[in-house]
């Protein structure tokens, strides 16, 4: 490593105190300065952090977007969810391949660039979407592709390419409560404040706000079980990676009302007695690091953060942005925390909850982007009268991130308990085969379940709702998801690891026409296992995909499947042809006949 | 006393380190010879299998030859059992399954000296490769797993006893294991 080289990744390592629990800030750093994490940089980073290579190494090949061999100069990652497929991904991924010779998941020769694949970047609204280095580049067509294509030729730097490549949209198209808020910040506070901690638990309570996760559980409980649990210091938590396939409302959020998200982190400060709060803003959303840090700047300057917050002595209370690096599994809280330490995203054994043990041991409340706004608003509003929003059990509203066929995609915020055939009329939706409600691990919705409710009682979700017409096959949006929850299975237990390998070659055999009634039997098997002995969330949902479709549209399946019981899941003699040709074999020994059971 | 039931075991792209732990169910084979009479199986020496009730197949399919024997057993055994890693999941032999078979042949008998007078072996004898090791269940259908690199004897013993009772075979704690 050059003398200079060895300079920056010293800054770097300095401006995060030589800490070894900020290793996936520092290597993220390292990532976007070199383009990949040398095997050089590895051993300067053990030695100045004190940790042994096996662990940088180990944190560093758990998430998509670090490296440690060369990626390219631009490594370019289109994202993969259904809904970018959709709208013609795959076909724009390939004519960007040929157009710079070169095979998906491969370096160039001249280690000029890379191309692949990546999960739901969150820009499902205006996709086809693209990273490049980490930037979103969304809207993609071919022209635009071609562009980028010379731009990357030419080694033009990111800096110079035309910035309306990166423009994201809004496209708010349906404003309440939280979106259409004027609110200034720091008039929360100040009521909050003269409240005391105790009091705004209490209103939280009141008020019936759950969580906007997806989970739904009670924020003023969580939170009084925070402020309640012994420790040495309490923390706040910000959950702003937003993985779930088909959802970017936090995206919008942070981006239209941050004042609202750190309020809401402050109050949530104020109730459970924290000096420290993170937002863990998923790496897909780089690009808005910046202006999140200045609006934290704009309100330590406005004494709404730091020191005697307000002039309050005693309050303290700063916030933290901790950048992921593309890992789904990140978003499960405590898999998170796990991440906010500079670790693998491995979820903890729960309990004990990050409420008693969270960062560090100690008591955390870990909340996501939209239940901080809507507690700042409960409160502004009245606890009351909040409650008095939405349904009996799901009280206020909720942003949906609408995706799919239909003319009007984006964010849609409503009273809890709208029905998906109301948000289908609102986004223009016409002859809809199937929604798909809170992404791959949510529920799939056929024409006659229309009418039910989006709220926690009938339809609990964290926002995506991805729009399916009737000229889409159902068991390609199901494939794809399966082929998401593999990819993203973190590793840690064999259920979920094996488990969903199995599932996505299962869907793979049925796609390729040699899948029998056997298979789909053996989804529910799998099911059975994943379900009962996964050990999170990601394995015990990643069948859901396939048995949601398969309820509603077996013949999407049928149709593909064999008459017979058994069929081998590949070509049997097509496995010879290679050793056929190498040996220059061609009698009866060197070839299998297909036989089905 | 109701007929033996008979049991046919073959080992494919594998190690015969299931086979061992089968042998290692010790004299508790006299108590399972009781109730059972080995077909086709390397404790017999029989070449081909008869009908059978029971077939234990150990080692994944890494080339024809393989596919024709476990074709052989489908047909042959009522219930079929793919036993410990290799069966399961392809195994070690399934390393190269990331390596592109032509190149690993030229590797081999091409690129190193002093093998095969520099060609790769074409007699009509040898079993050809397939380009990838596959799990049993990827070419037949397959009724019961055992996992494990190698199963304990235990495990094999409990599995085998609960089958031939006629009950559903169930490995408890402590017998299931995957490495």
């Amino acid at each position: 490593m050059a003398a200079d080289d060895l300079c920056l990744l010293e800054q770097i390592v300095a401006r995060h105190g030589n800490d070894a629990s900020k290793l996936l800030q520092i290597l993220r750093e390292v990532q976007e300065c070199f383009g990949f994490i040398a095997p050089a940089a590895v051993n300067s980073l053990a030695e100045s952090l004190a940790i042994p290579r096996a662990r940088i190494e180990s944190v560093a090949s758990f998430y998509s977007f670090l490296h440690l061999t060369p990626h390219g100069e631009y490594r370019v990652l289109f994202s993969d969810n259904i809904t970018d497929r959709m709208l013609g991904s795959q076909d724009l991924m390939a004519q960007m391949c040929q157009q710079l010779w070169l095979q998906p998941g491969k370096v160039s020769e001249d280690g000029l660039v890379s191309i692949g694949t990546t999960s739901c970047t969150g820009m499902c609204d205006q996709g086809p979407a693209l990273l490049v280095n980490g930037r979103a580049i969304t809207r993609l067509t071919h022209q635009r592709v071609m562009e980028i294509g010379q731009l990357i030729r030419n080694r033009t730097p990111l800096a110079d390419w035309p910035a309306d490549f990166f423009r994201i949209e809004n496209n708010v198209r349906r404003s309440d409560l939280v979106l259409g808020s004027t609110l200034l910040p720091g008039v929360v506070l100040q009521i909050a404040l003269a409240l005391g901690g105790q009091h705004v638990v209490d209103s939280i309570k009141t008020s019936g706000l759950r969580g906007r996760g997806g989970a739904g559980f009670p924020t003023g409980l969580k939170w009084e079980g925070c402020r309640n649990a012994p420790g040495s210091e309490h923390y706040v938590v910000c959950n702003a990676d937003e993985g779930e396939p088909g959802t970017f409302k936090d995206r919008v959020l942070l981006n239209l009302q941050p004042d609202l998200v750190f309020e809401g982190m402050t109050l949530c400060a104020l109730a459970v007695g924290a000096k420290k709060g993170f937002l863990y803003l998923r790496g897909e959303y780089r690009y808005l690091l910046e202006p999140l840090q200045a609006v934290l700047q704009r309100r330590r300057d406005d004494n709404l953060l730091g020191k005697s917050i307000l002039g309050f002595p005693g309050f303290d209370f700063d916030i933290e942005i901790h950048l992921g690096a593309g890992a789904y599994i990140c978003g499960e809280e405590s898999a998170l925390i796990e991440s906010l330490e500079g670790k693998r995203g491995v979820p903890r054994n729960r309990p004990p909850f990050p409420v008693t043990h969270g960062y560090l041991q100690q008591p955390t409340a870990v909340d996501n982007v939209e239940t901080f706004c809507q507690a700042v608003l409960a409160l502004h509003i009245d606890a009351e009268k909040y409650r008095a929003i939405g349904t009996e059990k799901s009280s206020g509203t909720k942003l949906i991130s609408v995706s799919g066929d239909c003319p009007r995609p984006g964010i849609y915020e409503y009273p809890f308990g709208v029905t998906v055939r109301e948000v289908l009329q609102d986004c223009g939706a016409v002859n809809t085969r199937a929604v798909q409600i809170s992404g791959p691990a949510g529920v799939c919705l056929g024409e006659s379940e229309f009418g039910r409710k989006l709220g926690f009682e009938d339809l609990p979700t964290a926002g995506a709702f991805m729009v399916f017409d009737d000229s889409r096959d159902m068991f390609e949006v199901a494939r794809n998801f399966v082929h998401f929850f593999a990819h993203e299975s973190c590793g840690f237990c064999t259920p979920c690891r094996v488990g969903t390998s199995i599932l996505k070659q299962t869907m793979d055999k049925i796609a390729a026409g040699h899948g029998t009634r056997y298979d789909l039997n053996e989804v529910e098997n799998l099911d059975r296992v994943l379900q009962t002995t996964s050990h999170c969330g990601l394995g015990r949902s990643a069948c859901n995909p396939v048995l949601h479709t398969l309820k509603h549209f077996r013949p999407a399946y049928e149709n593909k499947l064999k008459s017979l019981d058994f069929e081998p899941a590949f070509d049997l003699d097509g496995a010879l042809a290679r050793a056929r040709q190498m040996t220059g074999r061609d009698d009866a020994g060197a070839h299998l006949k297909a036989e089905g059971i | 006393m109701s007929k033996k039931l008979r049991i046919a075991t073959t080992s494919l792209a594998g190690c015969f380190g299931c086979h061992m732990s089968i042998l290692d169910i010790d004299e508790r084979l006299f108590a399972l010879l009781e109730l059972v009479e080995f077909d086709r199986s390397p404790i017999t020496d029989i070449k081909h299998c008869a009908p059978c009730d029971i077939g234990i197949i150990e080692g994944g399919i890494c080339n024809a030859e393989n596919v024709h024997v476990l074709h052989e057993f489908r047909k042959n055994c009522k219930i079929l059992i793919a036993i410990g890693a290799c069966a399961i999941n392809g195994g070690l032999p399934a390393q190269r399954n990331h390596l592109d078979l032509s190149s690993c042949l030229t590797e081999v008998y091409l690129t190193e000296p002093g093998l095969a007078h520099g060609h790769i072996p074409n007699d009509p004898e040898l079993p050809l490769p397939l380009d990838k090791v596959h799990p049993l269940h990827e070419v037949v259908k397959i009724d019961y797993f055992i996992p494990g690199c190698p199963p304990s004897a235990d495990a094999i013993w409990k599995f085998l006893t609960d089958l031939i009772a006629g009950k559903t075979p169930e490995l408890g704690h402590g017998l299931i294991k995957y490495d």
